[in-house]
């Protein structure tokens, strides 16, 4: 079943000693989570094989590079930008990007004068067939409190500084609409691939906590 | 609810930790295995998303901030599977069947399945017969409420005058349905609020805020 539970703490290090003289708060979680596998395993009410096959559509299949190729061909394509605008799900469906926390998309375009950024202040609402799951940070409360109240500050943080006049629109993803932030299309890319151009959108700029990368540091 | 979870606009929860380098999609192996529990339980049909999210942030306050994302997971999904008799608590203790399982009338998901739960997802998108009450520019006011049942509506919100900017039709309505009472579509609108006319003064005047609500939140201005 692929159980490993050599979990110690919140650090990621590894401790390699004993196990049975830890009792960590998380390794008594690992060991109530296989506690309840078995339990549904021995109930008929979970297929082991089905947990592997979710683990790793999650950990290989579904991730940012899927947001990426929606992006790029945004900034290749006027034509489907404009259908990004006018419908994100079905442009996204497109290219083969659907279903569950991705049902019902809304695209949003970064400009010049207007950044976006997407949170979820309720729970960890984020569209999962083009991002993935979400980082641990973009769950936790120090930017779920602060993200809609303090959004320059929020980025500051993250790297990001806009000037005052540039408007933060923040979007508080409240219901089961899932937001994509296209950021913009940095200068000195005329011509290039959607290939090469997807290779500068990362995970935070389609959330809106990143910029696209500089063309200038990434190989073509 | 005005749990733990309704943390927008909340302080003192410290700096962001982003930087982790090449950050897993999951830390520990026993957060794989919750995770995946949750979504194969939750495609047997025996509960909704709303019913799920209620189940998290019914966990005490100084609980829900103390436990990592997949610990809420996991106390959750025991708690929607407690409530919906399919364990009872002795069995969760013990990791082993002690009563015999409630026929769910199907066999669980198998692997080749996973797939097609997964993108069939769940549209939560309703056609009603109902006219939309307000149209894209319309002003209105976030209601005040403070329900101790399941919403959507954010404290940080409620009071606060806006604009709709977005109309997406009828959606499945969280309040009811996260309680057994039925989807009970409404329209569901985005509506956008002035950073000041949320937060005061200390907002910058370009900045705004949006959220996703139901008609019944909205008041006209």
């Amino acid at each position: 079943m692929g159980h490993d539970d050599h979990d110690h703490g919140n650090d990621h290090h590894h401790h390699d000693h004993d196990h049975d003289h830890e009792h960590s708060e998380l390794s008594e979680t690992a060991l109530r989570v296989r506690a309840l596998e078995s339990l549904l395993v021995e109930k008929g009410y979970v297929d082991p094989a089905a947990l592997d096959e979710l683990i790793e559509t999650y950990e290989t299949r579904v991730g940012p590079r899927n947001g990426a190729k929606v992006v790029a061909k945004a900034w290749a394509n006027p034509d489907y930008l404009d259908w990004l605008r006018k419908d994100a799900t079905a442009a996204i469906a497109d290219l083969g990007f659907i279903g569950r926390q991705g049902e019902h998309m809304v695209a949003l375009e970064n400009t010049p004068d207007t950044h976006n950024m997407v949170v979820c202040t309720l729970c960890s609402c984020y569209p999962w067939p083009v991002l993935g799951l979400p980082p641990v940070w973009y769950k936790s409360p120090p930017y779920r409190s602060r993200a809609v109240s303090d959004p320059r500050g929020v980025l500051e943080e993250f790297g990001v500084y806009l000037p005052e006049t540039t408007s933060v629109r923040v979007w508080d993803s409240t219901a089961e609409v899932r937001y994509l932030v296209i950021p913009q299309r940095p200068k000195g890319t005329d011509g290039w691939s959607e290939e090469d151009l997807a290779n500068l959108v990362t995970r935070n700029s389609m959330i809106g906590t990143g910029l696209a990368l500089d063309p200038a540091k990434v190989k073509r | 609810m005005n749990g733990a979870q309704d943390l927008g606009g909340q302080h003192g929860f410290g700096p962001i930790d982003h930087d982790e380098d090449k950050e897993p999609v999951f830390h520990h192996e026993w957060e794989k295995r919750a995770f995946a529990m949750t979504l194969a339980m939750g495609f047997l049909g025996q509960w909704n998303i709303d019913k799920s999210r209620h189940a998290r942030e019914s966990m005490p306050p100084a609980k829900y901030l103390s436990s990592s994302y997949y610990q809420i997971w996991t106390e959750g999904l025991i708690r929607l599977m407690l409530d919906a008799g399919l364990v009872v608590p002795g069995e969760v203790h013990i990791g082993h069947k002690e009563v015999t399982p409630r026929d769910l009338h199907r066999e669980p998901v198998h692997a080749h399945e996973v797939a097609g739960f997964l993108s069939r997802g769940g549209p939560a998108n309703r056609d009603i017969a109902d006219k939309p009450r307000f149209a894209i520019g319309d002003r209105v006011t976030a209601i005040r409420m403070n329900p101790t049942h399941h919403t959507r509506l954010p404290r940080y919100l409620r009071g606060c005058p806006g604009e709709i900017v977005l109309h997406h039709g009828g959606h499945v309505f969280p309040d009811t349905n996260a309680h057994g009472l039925g989807e009970n579509p409404q329209h569901l609108y985005t509506v956008r609020f002035a950073a000041r006319d949320v937060w005061g003064d200390q907002a910058n005047p370009n900045d705004f805020v949006h959220a996703d609500l139901w008609e019944s939140y909205l008041a006209a201005a």
